[in-house]
C-alpha cells in the first residue's frame, strides 16, 4: 500500500467526486457525511504520507510503471506535502462551513469541490509538464462551476470573464509547453532541468521564450501584475466556502513558479535566473496594487480579495529573490495567508448570512452590528492578516525580514512588506470599526453557535500556525530544502547519479 | 511547409485575438476557437514536421514524433470541453445580464460585488 501512497492524494478526491455523482438520489445528510469522509481519508493518507516522507525522503510515484521520461511521473517530497496539508486544512473548513446549507443550493456541490481538490492537489504533486496542464485544466473546470454556484447576475458576468481569461491562458500554457517540447524533446521536468543545464543555439532561445510565457501564465492564474484585476471581482462575487477554497488556488500558480523556476531555470546552464528581475518587479507592483486595493474596499468581501492580490505579491518577491532560508519563511507565510484569507471570506459570507446581501458594506451603519462573537473573530484574522503579534502573521513576516536582510533586494522588499502592513492595518482598523462599533446597538438576528465553532476552529490553526511556529517552521525549511535540491530531485525521478 | 503552418497558425491567432477583442459573446468564443486550433497545430508541429512517415519510432524508413500528437489529442479533448462550457455560459449571461456584451448592461457599476 505503501508504495502506492503518492498517487492517493489525487486518487482520494477522485473517488469520494465519482461516488458523489452516482449518489445524487441520496439523502443531502448521506452526500454530506460522504464528502467529509472524503476528506478524512485524505487527511489520514497524508498523515501517512508525512510519516514515510520522514522516514525515507521524497518518494517518486511512477503511473502504470512507466519509466521515466517516458510516461508520467508524480513526485511526493516535503514541499508537496506543505501544499498539500494547507490546501487539506482549508478545504476541510470550507467544507463543514459550506455542509450548514450554503451545499444544498445545488446538489453537485460536494462533487465538483473533490474534483477541484483534485485538481490542486494533483498540480502540486505531478512531476510531468503536460500533466500540471492538465490539473490546471481540472482545477479550473471545477472552479468555473463553483464560482457559479448559487447563480446570479454578479457571479455569470465574473464566470464569463474569468473563464475567458483562463482559456487564453491555457492556450498560452500549450504553446510554451510546445516550444519546450520543441527545443528539449521532452517535458518530464526533471529530465527538463537536465537539458536545459546544456541548453545552446536555437534551443536556447525557444526556452528563453518559453521560460517568459511559462511566467506570463502563471502570474495570471496567481493574479500579478497586470494580470490581477479578474481576481478582486470573481472571489467576492463567489459564494462564502468557494471564495475560502479559491484562496489556494493562486498559490497554484505561486508553486508552479516556484518548481518550475527552481528545476528548469535555477542554477545550472546558460538560462539561470531567467525572469528573476521582471519577477521582482511585478511583484512589488502587485504588493503597491493590492495595498491600494485593500484601502479602496468598502466591504469585507472585497477586502479579503484584494487580501489575496496582496500575498500573490509577498510571496512572488520572495521566491524571486530566493534562498533557502527565504523560502522557508515564504512557505510559511504561504500556509498563514491562505488561512487568514480563507478565515476572512467566510466571516464576510456569515455576516452576510445573517444580516442581507450587503451586510459587510461598512458604509451602511444604519444596519445592525454582527454582534460580539463574530466581531471577536474577525479581530483574530485581522490581527493575523496584518501581521501583529501573538499570531502567526507576525511571526511569518519578521521571518521573511529576517530572511531577506541581506539580499541586494532587500531594501525594497522592506519598504513594500512593511509599507503593506500599514495600510493593512489602516484598513483592518477601520473596516471592524465601522463594521462593529459604528453600528446601531442591537445585534443581528440569527446567531448559530455552529457557524462560530466553525470560524473559531480556523482561527485556531492560526493560533496553532503562532504556537508551533518553531516545528512547523522546520517542516517549511525542509520543503524549501527539498525544492532547492535539484540534482536529487532528478536522481529520484531519472533513477541515475546526477551528472 | 513549414512556412504555409507558421502563416497558418499566426493568421489564426490573429483573427482570434481580433475576435476576442470583440468583447461580444458570439465572437469570443469564435475567437477562443480558433486560438484553440492554432495552439493544436502549434503543439502538432512542436515534435517536427515529417512528410509521410508512420508515429511509430522504426530503425528503417522516415518516422514522425508520436508524443505531439498524444499531447494534441489530449489539448483537442479539453478544449472541446471547454468550449462547450463558455458557450453555455455565454447563453447563461445573454439571459441573465440581458446583452451579449462580455460586461453586461443592465447591471450598474455600483451594483459590482
Amino acid at each position: 500500500m505503501n508504495a502506492h501512497l503518492p498517487v492517493l492524494p489525487v486518487l482520494v478526491p477522485m473517488a469520494t467526486a465519482v461516488l458523489l455523482i452516482f449518489g445524487q438520489a441520496w439523502s443531502r445528510g448521506t452526500r454530506r457525511w460522504l464528502s467529509m469522509a472524503g476528506l478524512v481519508v485524505q487527511g489520514a493518507v497524508l498523515a501517512t504520507l508525512g510519516g514515510v516522507l520522514a522516514g525515507q525522503g521524497p518518494q517518486a510515484y511512477f503511473l502504470g510503471n512507466w519509466s521515466a521520461p517516458f510516461g508520467i511521473v508524480l513526485v511526493a517530497d516535503h514541499l508537496s506535502l506543505w501544499l498539500l496539508w494547507t490546501t487539506w486544512a482549508l478545504a476541510t473548513a470550507a467544507l463543514v462551513y459550506a455542509c450548514r446549507g450554503a451545499d444544498g443550493v445545488n446538489r453537485r456541490f460536494h462533487v465538483l469541490f473533490h474534483f477541484q481538490l483534485m485538481g490542486i492537489n494533483g498540480a502540486f504533486l505531478t512531476g510531468d509538464l503536460f500533466n500540471l496542464f492538465v490539473f490546471f485544466e481540472v482545477l479550473l473546470i471545477a472552479s468555473y462551476t463553483l464560482l457559479n454556484h448559487g447563480g446570479g447576475k454578479a457571479r455569470t458576468r465574473a464566470a464569463l470573464h474569468y473563464v475567458t481569461l483562463n482559456l487564453v491562458g491555457s492556450s498560452v500554457f500549450l504553446i510554451a509547453l510546445g516550444m519546450l517540447y520543441a527545443s528539449l524533446g521532452t517535458l518530464n521536468m526533471a529530465h527538463l532541468s537536465e537539458r536545459m543545464a546544456a541548453v545552446e543555439g536555437t534551443a536556447e532561445t525557444l526556452a528563453r521564450g518559453a521560460g517568459y510565457l511559462l511566467l506570463l501564465v502563471f502570474g495570471l492564474k496567481a493574479a500579478l501584475v497586470p494580470m490581477y484585476a479578474w481576481l478582486p471581482r470573481t472571489y467576492a462575487a463567489a459564494s462564502g466556502p468557494v471564495a475560502a477554497l479559491f484562496a489556494i488556488m493562486t498559490k497554484v500558480g505561486v508553486y508552479a513558479v516556484l518548481r518550475i523556476f527552481t528545476l528548469l531555470y535555477g542554477e545550472q546552464g546558460r538560462l539561470a535566473g531567467l525572469g528573476d528581475e521582471v519577477l521582482f518587479l511585478v511583484a512589488l507592483l502587485t504588493l503597491a496594487a493590492g495595498s491600494l486595493g485593500v484601502f479602496s474596499a468598502h466591504n469585507l468581501r472585497r477586502l479579503s480579495a484584494w487580501m489575496v492580490v496582496l500575498s500573490a505579491g509577498i510571496l512572488m518577491a520572495a521566491v524571486a529573490m530566493g534562498g533557502a532560508e527565504l523560502l522557508g519563511a515564504m512557505l510559511y507565510y504561504l500556509a498563514h495567508t491562505t488561512l487568514a484569507t480563507g478565515l476572512l471570506f467566510l466571516l464576510a459570507d456569515r455576516i452576510r448570512e445573517r444580516g442581507g446581501a450587503e451586510a459587510d458594506d461598512w458604509r451602511l451603519a444604519s444596519l445592525p452590528s454582527p454582534g460580539p462573537a463574530l466581531g471577536i473573530l474577525f479581530l483574530v484574522a485581522a490581527v493575523a492578516a496584518v501581521g501583529l503579534p501573538p499570531l502567526s502573521g507576525f511571526f511569518a513576516k519578521a521571518q521573511l525580514l529576517l530572511a531577506s536582510h541581506d539580499h541586494d533586494w532587500s531594501w525594497w522588499y522592506w519598504l513594500a512588506l512593511l509599507g503593506s502592513s500599514l495600510i493593512l492595518l489602516l484598513a483592518f482598523s477601520r473596516a471592524g470599526s465601522s463594521l462593529f462599533w459604528r453600528r446601531s446597538g442591537q445585534a443581528m438576528a440569527g446567531y448559530e453557535p455552529l457557524a462560530v465553532l466553525v470560524l473559531a476552529g480556523l482561527a485556531a490553526t492560526l493560533l496553532v500556525l503562532a504556537l508551533a511556529q518553531q516545528p512547523l517552521m522546520e517542516l517549511a525549511a525542509k520543503a524549501a530544502a527539498d525544492l532547492l535540491d535539484v540534482d536529487a530531485y532528478r536522481q529520484l525521478v531519472l533513477g541515475k547519479e546526477a551528472g | 511547409m513549414e512556412l504555409l503552418l507558421s502563416l497558418a497558425i499566426g493568421w489564426l491567432v490573429a483573427c482570434g485575438v481580433y475576435l476576442l477583442l470583440r468583447a461580444r459573446t458570439f465572437p469570443v468564443v469564435m475567437g477562443l476557437t480558433l486560438i484553440t486550433y492554432a495552439v493544436n497545430l502549434f503543439l502538432f508541429a512542436s515534435g517536427g514536421i515529417t512528410d509521410a512517415g508512420a508515429p511509430v519510432a522504426s530503425t528503417d524508413g522516415p518516422w514522425t514524433d508520436p508524443l505531439p500528437q498524444a499531447l494534441v489529442l489530449t489539448a483537442i479533448v479539453i478544449g472541446f470541453a471547454m468550449t462547450a462550457y463558455i458557450v453555455i455560459l455565454s447563453l447563461r449571461a445573454l439571459g441573465d445580464l440581458g446583452d451579449d456584451h462580455v460586461d453586461g448592461d443592465r447591471l450598474p457599476p455600483e451594483d459590482q460585488p
